[in-house]
């Protein structure tokens, strides 16, 4: 046990050290300016001593004072208090600045990393995970550099309040020497036990928060079903459960807060009992008494600062480790100097691909040829490989095994950017950013509103985006949320067109369009002035029968290509799976029953 | 569009309505009170004892007194003892009683949630529901971990003020002057604080956002080289963030080195203020240093408590904005005892005149008349915005329709309580939504107390024996969050089994999405079928496959129903219905398979 906390505080150490290298400047302000704070409780004990004894004894016995000397006295004391003022501002200051760039740095470090990360890595991580390394993580990781000069200067004031002690009486500062100790090693035991219940009631809380979460999103399901009843008695389980770890975790303060803030009072209560006697013995004076005891209140507090840092390190470390795990992840796709021919469709050729996810294989040696300017559709069941192959014949993966050709090229060799800017690719999945239709269509790509507006005719919206409020100028919100899902596939559509690219690869891109729209579309990019290769992702008919070939896939294999007409009549499986609106048709058409046959049929064959 | 009433009112109005709420909190709150009190109390022996001790112990002719002091001191120190006793009693019970009513608020927020009606939840954003039922609720609970603490800090101030004031009337004053013009300038401070806050707290979102885009469009990002541009956006999003953190920190700064002025002021002028005093024998020495110490037990609670009725502010918003939900009328309302029962069996059901609109919104349905008989299938169709998907809302009793009204088996829908309706009348939703627990279990929402058994006898009657033996685990097949572990159409079977299993005279059928492939949809297909045999069934079809076998359709266009019928009778006729036929058959087959 002691030896993996020990490892925990090595290593929060060490994240600590790392802040301190990013931004020694600031670091070491704030430190000075804590140690200014530590100091100061002292100077101020050691001013009101001296004056207890130089002008308030003398003032009471003799009846009397001078205004010089009550001037002297007030000023005094507000001065030395206004070291604490300033140190207690610089070291708060410091510490934020430091912490706001430090988190700032590692924000954009982390983010920038997400974008240089290839596709299939992102694919291993869920969007959730990455999110939180980025906010809560990064947040962790740097949340103790706030009490960090603090604790620093509490050890300076510790340091300075003992011998400021020794200097007066070395029983007095055996006193704090027992108080002082006891007051830090009860906060740490405190801490340690308060943070696995604090732990425990975080991670309800996200219980919480994950079924209020489901509960809300199905909402339309519990009411249909009238789930109400039973959803609310889940939602009780778990805020009873949370509620409980709330009251062990209050209980837990409640016990340790009020022995610490006893403490240092017996610690006074010491003092002044012992101090009689050392004045008794004429070991001390009355002054000296003051000064002790009025550093024991001052103290008393700051203490227990030093246990906030260390309850914050193991929170830091685990932080620190996750945001490693991104930022030494393996980076760059490697290019190399190859170029595209300068002008015209892209051949494309796959030889002998294959790719896996950690589930499995998801593609085995898939070798086709697409020609320069043909249209190919990629035909087969859902968990085929298909959107799979897309993304290797746009480079957003790299095969494990063969190779992705480009104009008979490798397209791991080709220069940094030469296949985004010659190949498009529309996802299944139409994903806008929130930004205008503008800038949702050019993505960064530097050309007049004409050619918007072109591509946007050519997949049927210029009317649409003519229609919104601003134009072009119109938010589409987060991931398009103001655009049905037709209107946000036909934006992805006219993104990819606005490039005018010589390789277009649509992974079922058009699911949510009107199928008379999508037709027209599709004839228009298969037929358009300036060619390019196309590959359709497509399970419609009318969609597959645009291509000049078909190649069907099944489980990661290649089972046959030709043209539709070649495929329906010698590829059982390819027949299944296109005829299948028509075969439905014509058993919805027929007597009740016969459908269940063909399909029983449909599975065995 | 939200319905949710604006959170607003006073400190003590919220709290009164949170007692209404949360009958809980009412037992133990005087106690707690009364104990933090006297644990603020408890807390003025040390400086009492300094005073004793140096004035009695020290200061006397002939003292030292030794016995004396220690007779002094050991009485404070069980009284400091004693104290820290107390306060622990008082944590204890703040803990236990605030936490209880806290839980009951949560849940109570949480079950009006699902008492609001379908177009009254469309109008707010889930996010929002919520955190009013989390991190609202939260934001109070963690404030009173550290709540018991500032209490008796506050009953200090009070306490310690009296103390003072009982040594020595000027001084008190001469503190007060230097602390009262700081808690007259720190409620507007505070405000402005606040505002910085919410500031960050709304940069923080927009860097989120920024990032969520760089990892959701991972894809598209790499396809189109797009990084730069996301990454320069990320910069500036993390940039504004640090900003915002750094310009409230300012405000902290100043706020928090006028209290620490006021302090060093406050003792300064004690020390020279008293001595004046001291020398017209109107103070002691020692209690002179009593008041320094006082001053200082009273300094940290004077500057807290700025801080801590604005942490306190933001945990009251917290807790309005949950109580917000709890006081949001219901417009769909269950009619609960005085309601109706339906009894098992056939069920009729008849739409008179019915009009609908969307709460601020333009109506969407007109003057709605139909007839559905027991045991039909009807069909309803239309293109996307006609009314169809809110047809079915108000024949479920989603919502409640503007004008006219629906009847089932003769009794206004709005009558019929809802343990009676939802177990007759069941909708088979679009988005196939599963909870995440396993395929069986998802099933046995639709009628609980079914075993294992009940559920394989009811997929194999839909025919989807063979699509549970392709299951990795069967009927224990994780779903995964939202469904997402299977296809949609899996997603789709899944729901449709629920909803069978539930039994229901009345199913209505949202049909599946475009994105299933053709084998799914088909068994999809074919289950559906075998769901409505032998009951009254609505289908919202967008396939028109789903029409030509039902023995009714209704089409809509522009919120009417504008032709009934059977199919063949509607495709003889010229009119909407003919069109959309032929606009599907020409979509869905190359030409060679049309009849």
């Amino acid at each position: 046990m002691s030896g993996t906390d020990s490892s925990t505080l090595r290593r929060g150490l060490g994240v600590l050290s790392v802040a301190v290298r990013e931004e020694p400047w600031i670091f070491t302000a704030a430190l000075l300016a804590s140690c200014l704070y530590g100091v100061a409780p002292v100077a101020t004990s050691w001013v009101l001593g001296r004056i207890t004894e130089r002008v308030v004894l003398p003032a009471f016995e003799a009846g009397r004072t001078t205004t010089a000397a009550l001037t002297g006295a007030g000023l005094a004391i507000f001065g030395v208090a206004m070291l604490r003022v300033v140190g207690v501002i610089g070291r708060r200051v410091g510490a934020g600045i430091m912490q706001f760039r430090l988190q700032a740095t590692y924000r954009r470090k982390v983010a920038r990393h997400y974008l240089r990360l290839p596709l299939s890595w992102h694919q291993r991580h869920p969007a959730g995970q990455l999110l939180s390394n980025v906010s809560s993580d990064v947040e962790a990781v740097w949340a103790p550099i706030v009490p960090l000069p603090t604790a620093i200067g509490v050890v300076v004031m510790l340091l300075a309040a003992v011998v400021s002690m020794a200097l007066v009486d070395p029983v007095l500062a055996g006193v704090s020497l027992l108080v002082f100790p006891a007051v830090g090693l009860l906060n740490v035991f405190y801490q340690r036990r308060l943070s696995p219940l604090a732990a425990r009631a975080q991670s309800l809380r996200a219980e919480v928060s994950d079924i209020a979460h489901e509960s809300f999103d199905g909402a339309v399901v519990v009411k249909t079903l009238g789930l109400e009843r039973y959803e609310t008695e889940r939602m009780a389980a778990a805020a009873e459960r949370l509620r409980d770890a709330n009251i062990a975790v209050g209980r837990t303060r409640g016990r340790f807060d009020p022995m610490l803030d006893a403490l240092p009072n017996l610690g006074i209560l010491t003092v002044l009992a012992v101090g009689t006697v050392r004045l008794a013995a004429g070991a001390i004076t009355v002054g000296e008494l003051v000064q002790v005891a009025y550093l024991f209140t001052m103290i008393a507090f700051p203490v227990r600062a030093f246990g906030w840092v260390l309850a914050e390190l193991p929170r830091s470390s685990v932080g620190w480790s996750r945001v490693r795990h991104v930022l030494d992840a393996e980076g760059d796709r490697s290019t190399g100097e190859l170029r595209l021919a300068d002008a015209g469709p892209i051949s494309l050729h796959t030889r002998g691909v294959s790719y896996a996810y950690d589930a499995g294989n998801v593609l085995h040696d898939v070798t086709l040829r697409v020609g320069s300017g043909r249209t190919v559709a990629v035909v087969g069941p859902t968990g085929s490989g298909k959107s799979t192959l897309a993304a290797l014949m746009v480079r957003l993966v790299d095969p494990l095994e063969g190779d992705v050709l480009m104009d008979g090229k490798d397209a791991r060799e080709m220069r940094s950017g030469e296949v985004c800017s010659a190949v498009a690719f529309v996802p299944q999945e139409a994903l806008l950013f929130d930004d205008t239709v503008r800038g949702n269509v050019l993505l960064g790509l530097k050309v007049p509103d004409e050619r918007v507006w072109e591509a946007l005719e050519a997949v049927e919206a210029a009317d649409v985006v003519r229609a919104l409020p601003q134009g072009l100028d119109t938010r589409v919100g987060e991931r398009g949320a103001t655009l049905s899902g037709g209107q946000r596939q036909r934006v992805a559509l006219a993104r990819a067109l606005v490039r005018r690219p010589r390789l277009l690869v649509l992974d079922d891109a058009t699911s949510s369009i009107d199928p008379q729209v999508e037709g027209r579309i599709l004839t228009r990019l298969r037929d358009a002035r300036v060619p390019s290769t196309l590959v359709l992702v497509a399970y419609r008919q009318a969609t597959i029968a645009l291509a000049d070939q078909v190649v069907h896939i099944e489980r990661g294999r290649v089972v046959d290509s030709g043209t539709h007409e070649e495929l329906l009549a010698r590829c059982a499986g390819y027949r299944e799976l296109v005829t299948a609106y028509e075969r439905e048709e014509r058993r919805t058409a027929g007597p009740d029953g016969s459908g269940v046959a063909a399909i029983e049929e449909g599975r065995t064959a | 569009m939200s319905r949710i009433t604006r959170e607003s009112g006073s400190a003590t109005g919220t709290f009164r309505r949170a007692l209404q709420v949360s009958p809980g909190l009412r037992e133990g709150l005087l106690v707690v009170a009364g104990l933090a009190l006297l644990a603020a109390a408890g807390r003025v022996v040390v400086p009492i004892a300094v005073q004793i001790t140096l004035d009695q112990g020290i200061q006397r002719p002939g003292s030292p007194q030794t016995g004396f002091v220690l007779t002094t001191v050991a009485v404070c120190a069980v009284v400091v003892l004693a104290t820290a006793w107390v306060t622990y009693l008082m944590n204890h019970r703040l803990y236990r009683s605030t936490e209880a009513g806290l839980a009951t608020l949560r849940v109570k927020a949480f079950r009006r949630v699902h008492d609001l009606s379908a177009p009254a939840l469309s109008g707010e954003r889930r996010g929002d529901l919520v955190a009013r039922v989390t991190g609202d609720v939260d934001q109070f609970s963690i404030f009173l971990q550290f709540g018991g603490m500032l209490l008796v800090s506050l009953c200090q101030l009070v306490v310690g003020s009296a103390v003072m004031f009982a040594y020595s009337w000027v001084l008190t004053l001469m503190v007060w002057a230097v602390f009262v013009p700081l808690l007259l300038v720190s409620p507007p401070m505070q405000r402005r604080l606040s505002q910085h806050y919410g500031r960050v707290r709304a940069r923080a979102g927009d860097m989120l956002a920024a990032t969520g885009e760089a990892v959701v469009g991972a894809a598209v990002i790499r396809a189109y080289g797009a990084g730069d541009l996301i990454g320069r956006r990320i910069d500036t999003a993390v940039e504004e963030h640090r900003r915002a953190q750094s310009r409230a920190q300012r405000l902290v700064a100043v706020t928090l080195s006028s209290g620490e002025v006021a302090a060093a002021l406050a003792i300064g002028g004690v020390v020279s203020l008293g001595v004046v005093l001291g020398v017209h024998g109107r103070l002691t020495a020692g209690e002179l240093v009593a008041f320094l110490f006082l001053v200082t037990l009273f300094i940290g609670p004077a500057q807290m408590s700025t801080e801590v009725l604005n942490e306190l502010q933001n945990a009251l918003a917290g807790w309005r904005r949950a109580l917000a939900v709890v006081d949001t009328p219901i417009d769909v309302a269950d009619p609960g005892k005085a309601g109706v029962d339906l009894e098992r069996g056939p069920m009729e059901v008849l739409f008179e005149e019915v009009g609908y609109a969307y709460p601020a919104g333009p109506p969407v349905l007109h003057g709605i008349s139909a007839h559905i008989a027991p045991r039909t299938r009807v069909a309803v169709v239309g293109e996307t915005g006609s009314g169809k998907s809110t047809f079915a809302k108000l024949l479920i009793r989603l919502a409640d329709p503007s004008s006219g009204r629906v009847t089932v088996n003769g009794v206004p829908l709005s009558e019929v309580r809802f343990s009676s309706l939802r177990k007759r009348v069941v909708m088979v939703p679009q988005d196939g939504f599963l909870f995440d627990t396993t395929v069986g279990a998802n099933i046995r929402y639709g009628r609980p107390d079914a075993t294992d058994d009940e559920v394989r006898r009811a997929l194999a009657t839909l025919g989807l024996r063979s699509w549970l033996e392709s299951l990795p685990q069967g009927l224990r097949t994780p779903v995964g969050q939202r469904g997402e572990a299977l296809s949609a159409g899996e997603r789709q079977l899944v729901a449709l089994a629920r909803a069978y299993l539930a039994d229901p005279d009345l199913l209505v059928l949202d049909e599946a999405t475009s994105a299933v492939d053709p084998a799914t949809e088909q068994r999809l297909q074919q289950a559906l079928e075998n769901a409505t045999r032998g009951r009254t069934a609505v289908s919202v079809a967008h396939r028109l496959s789903t029409a030509r076998a039902a023995d009714r359709v209704l089409v809509f266009d522009k919120g009417r129903i504008v032709q009934q019928g059977t199919h063949e009778e509607l495709v003889a006729r010229e009119g909407r219905y003919a069109e959309l036929y032929a606009a599907w058959m020409s979509a869905t087959s190359s030409g060679a398979g049309a009849p």
